[in-house]
């Protein structure tokens, strides 16, 4: 009991120190870096496995990170209509609680994706685990019920028997979540405080597996959240959800965009990047690329590029500034988990559990291969120097000791 | 906005109880539970009710499982959440949990099925022959998840009876798993072992699958413009009427399926030669409907399940009356896909469905199937009079 005293202890000092949760998909912006990061880039039995834990169920969600807690979804039995959240303690990998509750929407799903296939989120105070199944639940960080929504009650043709997989993000004290197939389809925002719908907007009826994610910076006094779909691009308060703008250039329905104070890097005829400035009421074209589409895994900006995995397992690096490819490396496999990067390296997993560590720099080099020998589908989470990861049937930490 | 008063001033009552005797007075706690609605309604309420019920005593725990009854899919939830946190905070005190009190529960029938289940659950985590205590008497549980582990121990058993050559017995306890399984991979497990140890398997009957039909088609779907469209059998289902269709004048036409699962494969009953381009890519009917017509006998008034599988757009009527419309295409095909409550009256009652396909020309979007069963909310089917054995 001692030994774990200390560990939370050490925990949470090394949070405080780094500042660097992972409160949701892709982490901050969806940008899906972390500058301080720093985990050892190989692995394997004996070495930087810091722990590895067993999880119920399967999922194609990531882990987040928040206060010390590592916290993972699954869903599981006959039909996955049992729903998990799952708290772990950073330091020991020991389980801090665990909830599970009955599905109350469809739960069909596509074989290779889950019920858990959404990402929690969390507002560093509150976790928020979205389903397939169109609940919605929110805990506390220690795992007392705050309040639940089974959205497929309140909409009962909204939902898809392929599974759909989009996160809810969280946006000032909304959160936002994005529900789009053939059926009823709808973004709505949500009181983060005690779940009451704030708004709720019609949307395109067709597939679509993307994320809704907030502008890091507000525009004429408004938290402004980006929703994609095959039908163009949308911006919104995402305290009412009123549309601010309307952008008719068709995005893909797999990859999320990712954002920067300024800028958005939209999966649309290749990569679009539109400029967005606190001042400006509508987004402009920054540039547009051929040669950085990435599929189906998102994109990912840090340190003035962007990179993409496109579905022939090919990492490209851009220019951020005006979108020319600066380097290809072919890393092979194919990626639904998103790639993260720490300082200079990206950690790339593929769907069979085989991570590729590349250095980044004027070029690209492989440095590692690492294999988790279980198939991979949730794009990892970084914070407190560690690598997280989620595998069908585990979760580790790859961390040096 | 007057209601959540009473509410909150119920559970401020219960409250104050619970700080004179030191127990929480479960009963208006947990109907703010039971009580929340869709739409978030009653989620404040609960919030406050939930905060008093976790902190009951270990000993009040059964108590508060059997508040599950009649909480519906979201009350079960905040129960739940209750009763797991109060079993993590006592673990972690070292508590002794009621132990005796929890399996008493499991074994009421009475009690509400996911509350017994949770029950079972607590008891295993603390007790590593609860399984094999407990679990092999429940194979015919009314809660599914029960019964689901109680057919994989007879599953068990009635492997190793084959393996040690003790033929007979195996297939008495295949027997015995298949007629209590309701979920489809069980389902599939025991029928394909009876099958191998040449027993004769009905999954039609078992499932409660309809295999005669009627069908007609096909009416034309072009740009997915048909769904909502009224063609004749809409109007009045006569079967030895014609009708103008897509292409020509059409007939309802006798179908019987032998597929276990009860698919109908309209591209197979309406099969045509090519015909150039008229129809894309390949010799299927593109931007079509298609309606199926079964009868099925009642012996009394009965609320059934219709559960239908199908890949394709689709409508269900019974006796007339629309119970569900679905204009999904090519979002997948599983038994029990969609679900719906109907009443059976007394004597001949017809079920119909319209099934429309578009004119996607991909691999994945040529398929046209259905498949429909009537059974209980457990899955257990409710046969037809004329499929029901004399």
């Amino acid at each position: 009991m001692k030994y774990k005293a200390n560990g939370t202890f050490l925990a949470m000092l090394a949070v405080i120190l780094c500042g660097a949760d992972w409160l949701q998909f892709r982490g901050r912006n969806g940008a899906g870096a972390s500058r301080d990061a720093a985990p050892p880039i190989k692995w394997d039995d004996s070495t930087n496995i810091a722990w590895r834990v067993e999880l119920p169920g399967r999922a194609a969600s990531s882990p987040i990170v928040v206060k010390g807690r590592v916290v993972v979804t699954s869903s599981s039995g006959a039909n996955q209509d049992r729903l998990h959240v799952l708290c772990f303690e950073v330091a020991s990998g020991d389980e801090i609680w665990s909830r599970q509750f009955w599905a109350t929407g469809r739960t069909f799903t596509h074989p290779f994706s889950a019920v858990a296939a959404p990402t929690p989120v969390s507002d560093g105070e509150r976790i928020f685990a979205f389903y397939s199944s169109n609940d919605l639940v929110c805990l506390d960080l220690n795992g007392n019920l705050q309040w639940y929504r089974g959205l497929t009650f309140d909409y009962p043709k909204s939902g898809s028997d392929v599974g759909l997989a989009s996160s809810p993000t969280v946006i000032g004290d909304t959160v936002v979540v994005q529900i789009e197939s053939q059926g009823d389809s709808f973004a709505a925002g949500f009181n983060t405080e005690n779940g009451e719908t704030r708004w709720r907007i019609p949307r395109h009826q067709g597939p679509n597996w993307t994320s809704p994610i907030g502008m890091p910076v507000t525009h004429q006094g408004r938290h402004v959240v980006i929703l994609q779909s095959s039908q163009g691009v949308t911006g919104h308060d995402a305290r009412n959800g009123k549309e601010l703008w309307h952008l008719e250039m068709p995005c893909a329905t797999t990859p999320s965009a990712a954002v920067s104070r300024n800028r958005i890097y939209l999966p649309s005829d290749g990569l679009t990047v539109l400029d967005y400035p606190p001042e400006a009421t509508t987004p402009s074209l920054y540039w547009q690329s051929n040669q950085l589409k990435p599929s189906p895994a998102s994109p990912l900006v840090a340190g003035g590029r962007v990179y993409t995995v496109n579905s022939a397992g090919v990492l490209r690096c851009g220019d951020a500034s005006d979108g020319s490819r600066l380097w290809q490396l072919r890393i092979g496999g194919r990626y639904w988990s998103t790639p993260v990067i720490a300082g200079s390296r990206i950690f790339c997993v593929n769907e069979d559990g085989v991570a590729k560590v590349v250095q980044l720099g004027d070029k690209g080099t492989i440095v590692a291969t690492n294999k988790f020998d279980e198939p991979i589908k949730g794009s990892p989470a970084l914070a407190d120097g560690a690598l997280y990861v989620r595998s069908d049937s585990y979760l580790w930490k790859i961390a040096r000791p | 906005m007057k209601r959540c008063a009473v509410i909150l001033t119920l559970i401020a009552l219960a409250a104050t109880r619970a700080q004179a005797t030191g127990e929480i007075d479960t009963g208006p706690l947990l109907e703010t539970l039971r009580t929340v609605k869709a739409k978030g309604e009653g989620n404040r309420a609960a919030r406050e009710a939930w905060k008093q019920l976790a902190a009951a005593e270990a000993t009040q725990l059964t108590e508060i499982l059997a508040g599950m009854k009649d909480a519906g899919r979201l009350g079960e939830n905040w129960i739940r959440a209750v009763v797991e946190t109060i079993v993590q905070r006592e673990l972690q005190r070292g508590t002794e949990l009621p132990l005796d009190d929890l399996e008493s529960f499991l074994v009421d029938i009475q009690q509400p099925a996911r509350a017994r289940r949770l029950a079972y659950e607590i008891l295993a985590l603390l007790d590593d022959n609860a399984e094999a205590r407990l679990i092999s008497g429940l194979i015919n549980d009314p809660s599914l998840e029960l019964r689901r582990d109680a057919i994989t121990l007879a599953l068990h058993d009635a492997e190793q009876q084959e393996k040690a050559g003790k033929r007979e017995l195996a297939i008495e306890t295949y027997w015995r798993a298949f007629h209590a399984s309701r979920h489809l991979d069980q389902i599939k497990t025991t029928s394909q072992k009876l099958r191998a140890l040449k027993q004769s398997v009905n999954l039609p009957i078992h499932m409660g699958f309809l295999t005669r039909w009627k069908v007609i088609g096909s009416f034309d779907n072009t740009d997915e413009n048909g769904f909502d469209r009224a063609y004749p059998p809409e109007k009045k289902v006569d079967f030895t009427a014609s009708h103008e269709g897509k292409l020509e004048q059409v007939r309802w036409i006798d179908h019987i399926t032998t597929d276990d699962y009860g698919i109908v494969d309209l591209n197979v009953i309406f099969e045509r030669p090519k015909t150039g381009d008229s129809y894309g890519l390949t010799d299927k009917h593109k931007g079509a409907i298609a309606y199926a017509c079964a009868e099925y006998l009642s012996d009394q008034i009965r609320d059934v399940d219709l559960r239908l599988g199908s890949i394709n757009a689709n409508k269900i009527w019974l006796n007339g009356e629309l119970l569900t419309a679905n204009e999904v295409y090519h979002a997948g095909m599983e038994v029990d896909q969609y679900v719906v409550k109907g009443r059976m009256m007394p004597g001949k009652n017809t079920i119909m469905l319209k099934l429309a396909q578009n004119e996607r020309s991909e691999k994945w979007a040529q398929r046209w199937q259905f498949q429909l069963r009537v059974c209980d909310e457990l899955g257990t089917a409710v046969l037809s009079e004329a499929d029901r054995k004399p």
